[in-house]
């Protein structure tokens, strides 16, 4: 203890007097400890993978624009599909949370911070490496995985490519990744929330993620747990898989959805988040329900572990479990509903303006719901026989995870984006972009409700000629909606660049929230001191005050 | 229950009108589920049409709402926010009555449900074995008791599939097999699922059944056809390279012609049996050769023999293919596969003369032309 209080509070008045920068140069980047370098890591990181995913959906949708194999082979469109699953899943959709999460929770509850900043440099720096190792596989001899984002043994053991084994470790590492992350969330939201804000205080966004953070921590070990069993029966002569030793196929599906199930809902829950902070904006109006909207989303996240096998209804489960896992699926319909009426109520006599952020809040309100009614009807059991492994399900997970989660976070990031870099995007080109991805990503999924009703099952890389006019119809809108991704690149970085600045602190004439409060480009370090409670509660998006 | 043919027809009209894309023909599509020819596909017919009308109300309900919000509660429109934002009876109510909702739902969906797992009193029972790429049948008991068969992709599917103009003259084109699955009409038949290499699913929308055929275990489902016909499926579990090319076709006949099929297939049997006994022709070998290889070994050995590098080795120069005192060993690959690999065993799906013929065929063919002869006498030796 050779350091005195007295030397340590010279420490920070030495700090205060010059609030330093960031270092110079590109190892800003590589040594950074601040939330929102980090957090533009993740958004970038995932952005990037965004666009190779997209690359991949392109050429299944190439692929499929006509009967007939035209330009891959069968074993590529499969490496293809579980490519694009994989790297959409944990590559885009999962660190680009990660990095809204990074960059506002901070100024959300009033904090410097992240709670473990050198964790967190750590828990961005094991991504790019995990994705390049994913992505490597696909050069090495035999392909990269093909055996869908699913990975179902024992396609995926005795049947896969030697690859496997990296795939395999990358899986862990991203683990690891979305582990860390999630403690630093919770050790945040815990530690370094401004000592007025109770819990029932905080924003949405951050009772979300805080939600969703303990979703991550108990469900991504069972993940790590299916992949290692997977390793040892592939390297080691186990057989958890393998009737013929003893083991059970199934089980592998068992596990992998224990981990999947919650695992749809940390792509959703900070989505919800996000738009119940953007609404209200708009609306100029408090959020209608915020304690239903905790409530809700707590019970979203407990029903999101015990309705895992409502993926599997096909395995030859028995009834009892049939029924139960429907019931429990249905049930959750609930909770969602709550949600959904909660934000239609928030718009329910307000004074309404339609700014980007709030035009895709209003599409993923309603685009999200579509997804949620077809979720509902894959919850029926017997209607699920038909629906099962069809095109119909390749519809109901787009519109959630597309036009919800995705959607979400285009919402954010065109939200916060002005008090990240002090500018403000083109509005006209923005309002260009929404309207041709909000089109084409209809006229991309919404056909394949019908290709899945009519009987065209899911990964197949061609299909018999009474599925061709709808395939046509989806690639097409495929296709324009992958371009609008460039505009989208090509706004963000004209913000940054040669936007119009924004003086203004509150960057949205209504907006609420402490992040409001802050100078606009927001400062390198967050708050400094703490935040007041009457500020607190003046500034709450949800109360009267 | 709802009057579905309106609500299909009207359901037709919703959709088209919303993708009303000019210049494409609809004609032949199914944009909806077809009733379907057995009971348990009527009901879930039924039970999709209940559940789908209750989700466009709930979406007409939120949307309107929405919408209305939209038009009428904006700024520019003078609209003054008010400040309510918190109402426990309307959370009640909107919590009880979904769930009120749900229940109304979940009643007839649990009895279709306890219907269709009920697979006892069949009057006859199919086991179906999946396999990389192909399917098997076999009739395990009643009249048709011990008949056996593959049931692959047909030639012209396969033929079509790199080539337009064979593929546009195929109006079945990647839904029609070698050998049908026949069935009589009128019959509680039970089919039982298995596979023999990795997960399948067994799916014909027109009996509303689809099983997972899993290594291993024993999945069963039934259906009783009501109407005489063809009828077209897929394999939906994802099953590896050519996932999308195993079809599956039945064929539901009247008892009368089932019981003619069942007596052909019998004598085909007892034909194909003698005729591993005889002396083959290097001739007849390599015709039969070039078949048995195009059906059962293309898929992953190449058309051309060049395998795929990496995951199926070639045929060409391979030294089981090549040497002369690997014959044996060649013969043995195939009876009884190599395990840990995606090499199946074939000796219970083809008689002593076919794989004769494709042994005789892989060492003369791809540039092989070792000249050797392999007659069905010695495969029956080698079992």
């Amino acid at each position: 203890m050779a350091t005195t209080t007295t030397e340590i509070e010279a420490d920070i008045h030495a700090h205060d007097d010059h609030n330093h920068g960031p270092e110079p140069g590109l190892m800003r980047w590589v040594k950074t400890t601040n939330h929102k370098d980090i957090g533009y890591l993740y958004m970038w990181f995932a952005f990037s993978m965004l666009l190779i995913g997209g690359a991949m959906a392109m050429v299944i949708r190439l692929e499929l624009l006509m009967p007939g194999l035209q330009y891959v082979e069968p074993q590529f469109f499969n490496q293809m599909t579980t490519m694009h699953g994989l790297i959409m899943v944990f590559g885009a959709i999962m660190p680009a949370f990660v990095g809204l999460a990074n960059i506002m929770i901070p100024p959300m509850i009033g904090g410097p911070d992240m709670a473990l900043p050198r964790m967190n440099n750590w828990s961005f720096w094991i991504l790019p490496f995990a994705g390049a190792m994913l992505l490597s596989t696909m050069f090495m001899e035999g392909g990269g995985p093909a055996f869908g984002w699913t990975f179902y043994a024992p396609l995926s053991t005795t049947f896969a490519p030697d690859s496997t084994d990296f795939f395999i470790f990358a899986i862990h590492m991203l683990g690891f990744s979305s582990i860390m992350g999630a403690i630093n969330i919770i050790a945040t939201v815990m530690n370094l929330r401004a000592s007025g804000m109770k819990l029932m205080d905080m924003p949405l966004f951050v009772w979300t993620w805080f939600i969703t953070a303990f979703l991550l921590i108990a469900a991504m070990p069972v993940l790590a747990g299916a992949v290692t069993m997977m390793l040892t029966d592939r390297n080691f002569g186990t057989s958890f898989f393998d009737a013929a030793g003893g083991g059970d196929p199934v089980m592998f599906q068992h596990i992998f959805w224990f981990f999947g199930h919650p695992e749809v809902y940390i792509m959703i829950l900070p989505a919800f988040g996000i738009v119940s902070q953007i609404i209200p904006t708009f609306a100029r109006k408090p959020l209608f329900g915020y304690s239903s909207m905790v409530y809700a989303t707590a019970s979203i996240a407990i029903l999101s572990f015990v309705v895992w096998a409502h993926h599997m209804f096909l395995t030859g489960m028995p009834v009892a479990g049939q029924m139960y896992f429907m019931y429990a699926t249905i049930l959750i319909s609930v909770p969602t509903g709550v949600k959904v009426f909660n934000w239609v109520t928030t718009m329910w006599r307000g004074s309404m303006s339609f700014e980007i952020p709030m035009m895709w809040a209003v599409a993923f309100v309603i685009l999200f719901t579509i997804g949620g009614l077809s979720g509902l009807m894959l919850g029926i059991v017997p209607a699920d026989i038909q629906y099962h492994d069809t095109y119909f399900v390749v519809a109901h997970f787009h519109y959630v995870l597309v036009t919800g989660a995705l959607f979400s976070i285009i919402a954010g990031v065109f939200y916060w984006l002005p008090k990240w870099c002090g500018n403000m995007f083109n509005e006209k080109l923005a309002t260009i972009h929404f309207w041709w991805a909000v089109i084409s990503v209809n006229v991309l999924f919404f056909p394949m409700h019908f290709l899945g009703l009519a009987g065209m099952p899911r990964r197949i890389p061609d299909y018999s000629l009474q599925f061709a006019d709808f395939n046509w119809i989806a690639s097409i809108g495929g296709f324009a909606f992958g371009l609008s991704f460039i505009l989208l690149a090509y706004i963000v970085v004209d913000c940054i660049r040669n936007g119009k600045p924004v003086k203004e602190a509150r960057v949205w004439e209504s907006a609420k929230g402490l992040e409001w409060t802050l100078p606009t480009p927001a400062p390198y370090h967050t708050f400094t001191e703490e935040p007041p409670r009457e500020l607190i509660l003046k500034e709450s998006s949800h109360s009267a005050h | 229950m709802l009057n579905n043919r309106f609500f299909s027809t009207l359901f037709k009209i919703l959709t088209l009108s919303l993708l009303a894309v000019p210049g494409l023909a609809f004609a032949e599509y199914g944009l909806n589920l077809p009733e379907g020819v057995t009971p348990i596909s009527r009901d879930i017919y039924g039970l999709h049409m209940t559940i789908f009308w209750v989700c466009v109300g709930i979406a007409v309900l939120v949307f309107g709402v929405m919408i209305y919000s939209m038009i009428n509660h904006r700024k520019s429109k003078g609209a003054v926010a008010s400040n309510f934002h918190e109402s426990t009876t309307i959370e009640l109510v909107w919590t009880i009555v979904p769930l009120l909702i749900l229940i109304i739902i979940a009643v007839p969906a649990t009895r279709v449900l306890i219907d269709l797992e009920d697979t006892s009193k069949a009057d006859m029972t199919v086991k179906i074995t999946g396999y990389q790429w192909k399917w098997q049948y076999e009739y395990i008991d009643a009249e048709g008791e011990g008949i056996n068969f593959f049931s692959n992709l047909a030639q012209k599917s396969r033929d079509g599939i790199k080539n337009a103009a064979i593929r546009s003259s195929d109006e079945n084109y990647l839904q029609d097999v070698d050998k049908r699955l026949v069935l009589p009409v009128d019959t509680r038949v039970r089919f039982l699922m298995t596979s023999n290499d990795v997960i399948h699913s067994w799916w014909i929308r027109d009996f509303g059944v689809k099983q997972d055929a899993n290594p291993g275990f024993i999945n069963d489902a039934w259906a009783y056809i009501e109407k005489e016909g063809v009828y077209r499926g897929k394999c939906t579990e994802l099953c590896g390279k050519d996932h999308g090319f195993m079809p599956i076709v039945v064929e539901v006949v009247s008892k009368a012609a089932y019981a003619k099929w069942v007596a052909d297939e019998k004598a085909a049997a007892a034909a194909a049996a003698a005729s591993g006994d005889r002396e083959w022709s290097m001739d007849e070998l390599m015709t039969q050769g070039a078949k048995v290889y195009s059906t059962n070994c293309a898929a992953c050995h190449g058309v051309t023999g060049a395998g795929v590098p990496g995951a199926f080795p070639a045929m060409t120069g391979s030294p089981i293919v090549v040497d002369a005192d690997k014959i044996p060993a060649h013969i043995d690959i195939i009876i009884n596969g190599k395990s840990g690999t995606a090499m199946q065993a074939f000796g219970k799906q083809l008689s002593d003369s076919d794989i004769a013929a494709v042994v005789t065929y892989e060492r003369n063919a791809f540039g092989n032309n070792t000249g050797e002869i392999v007659q069905p006498a010695e495969i029956k030796s080698a079992r």
